[in-house]
């Protein structure tokens, strides 16, 4: 890849027990977090090419890393990106949608609904919430979810951080009703 | 005493590729496992509470042998470690130190046999808080390339009645160290110290 890559922080969160009860099997939920240098910070580019281009590399990398650390089939998804001080947050738009999802999709196996985002400009050691919805159907109430990542000592100003999260569960107990993952019909990505 | 109940355990794996400077040849890992348990004695002062330490060995194999698979899996790659606990607004630091023999039983025992004592750091907190894991070689505290630390921390937890107990390992110094001190290739082995 034609970006420095600093670091690379792979979390994974498994619920047992909720309110009290079991939560059986376990839910589980990976995010892959890369730090990378901002080749346009500092000034205004107007071409985002190299950011669009890394896109793809680390949306392959960072599905892959989080797919492993998860262990199991996927069932919803999520990308985000911190910008640095010296970033925009175009910059996090250009890693994030023209080419990060279509290979994300191909390693987790497919996913046809939107792969939901968040985006920030933000310090050193800033939190994102990485939002998350169901991989097939993007109206499944139960996988509606957040997965809020960190790293203590990144993005420095000169910096992105980029995301993809994945889950194997909806959230734990969900009793709210909605399209319920029995009833995807999985044509539009939505239901 | 009382079980162990488990709410949610998080692993962290962080890889460091460079600090400025040039790559490594083989990047820094270094792991951190949190395990969310309920806090048997949250909300009363419980005279009586060491044999909760016993309850909390099978937790710490675990959790060692888990971090220890999140880092590879070979145990002749891990050379530093350090432990922590996060005591929710229920309890007392006292209950962290519970934490103590049982997390440094558990490296020791999955990582054969490390001579250095497991720094740690504890503290009560609420939700969210971070802690610094302390993180020193674990054949012999001054070897200054490995005095590090990790930022771990749990969005949820610990809740009031909560305890969040850690361990973390690294597979070597901090990238590029160079600020002298006794290396890695100099430690004696006796005492744990140097």
């Amino acid at each position: 890849m034609s970006l420095r890559i600093r670091k690379i922080v792979t979390i994974v969160e498994e619920v047992f027990e909720e309110a009290g009860r079991e939560v059986l099997p376990p839910a589980r939920r990976a995010a892959c977090l890369a730090v990378i240098g901002n080749p346009y910070a500092g000034a205004y580019q107007d071409d985002l090419a190299v950011l669009i281009e890394a896109g793809s590399e680390l949306g392959a990398m960072l599905a892959g890393r989080a797919l492993s650390a998860l262990g199991g089939a996927v069932e919803s998804y999520g990308k985000a990106a911190i910008v640095g001080e010296e970033g925009e947050l175009e910059h996090a738009a250009a890693l994030l949608h023209p080419t990060f999802g279509a290979p994300m999709r191909k390693v987790i196996g497919g996913g046809k609904a939107l792969i939901p985002s968040a985006k920030k400009r933000a310090g050193v050691g800033a939190a994102i919430d990485v939002p998350l919805g169901h991989k097939d159907a993007a109206f499944v109430r139960s996988h509606f979810d957040a997965m809020e990542v960190r790293i203590a000592d990144a993005p420095r100003a000169d910096e992105i951080v980029v995301v993809a999260a994945l889950t194997d569960s909806g959230r734990p107990l969900p009793r709210v009703g909605g399209l319920a993952v029995g009833d995807i019909l999985g044509v539009d990505g939505l239901r | 005493m009382p079980e162990v109940r488990l709410r949610k355990r998080v692993t962290f794996v962080e890889e460091v590729l460079h600090e400025f400077g040039p790559p490594p040849l083989v990047p820094l890992r270094r792991g951190a496992i949190a395990a969310v348990i309920a806090n048997p004695f949250g909300g009363r002062y419980e005279p009586e509470i060491a044999g909760f330490m016993e309850d909390l060995k099978p937790l710490g194999l675990d959790m060692a042998r888990l971090l220890l698979a999140a880092l590879g899996g070979d145990a002749g790659a891990i050379e530093g470690y350090g432990k922590g606990a996060i005591v929710g607004t229920a309890g007392e630091l006292e209950h962290g130190a519970l934490w103590h023999a049982p997390g440094g039983y558990a490296m020791r025992e999955v990582l054969g046999g490390a001579k250095a004592i497991v720094p740690s750091a504890k503290k009560v907190a609420g939700a969210g808080a971070r802690l610094d894991v302390p993180i020193t070689h674990l054949n012999a505290s001054y070897v200054r390339s490995h005095f590090d630390s990790m930022e771990i921390g749990v969005t949820d937890a610990p809740r009031a009645g909560e305890m969040l107990l850690a361990l973390v390992m690294t597979t070597g110094a901090r990238v590029h160290a160079r600020a002298g001190g006794l290396r890695a290739d100099e430690i004696v082995g006796q005492d744990g110290l140097r």
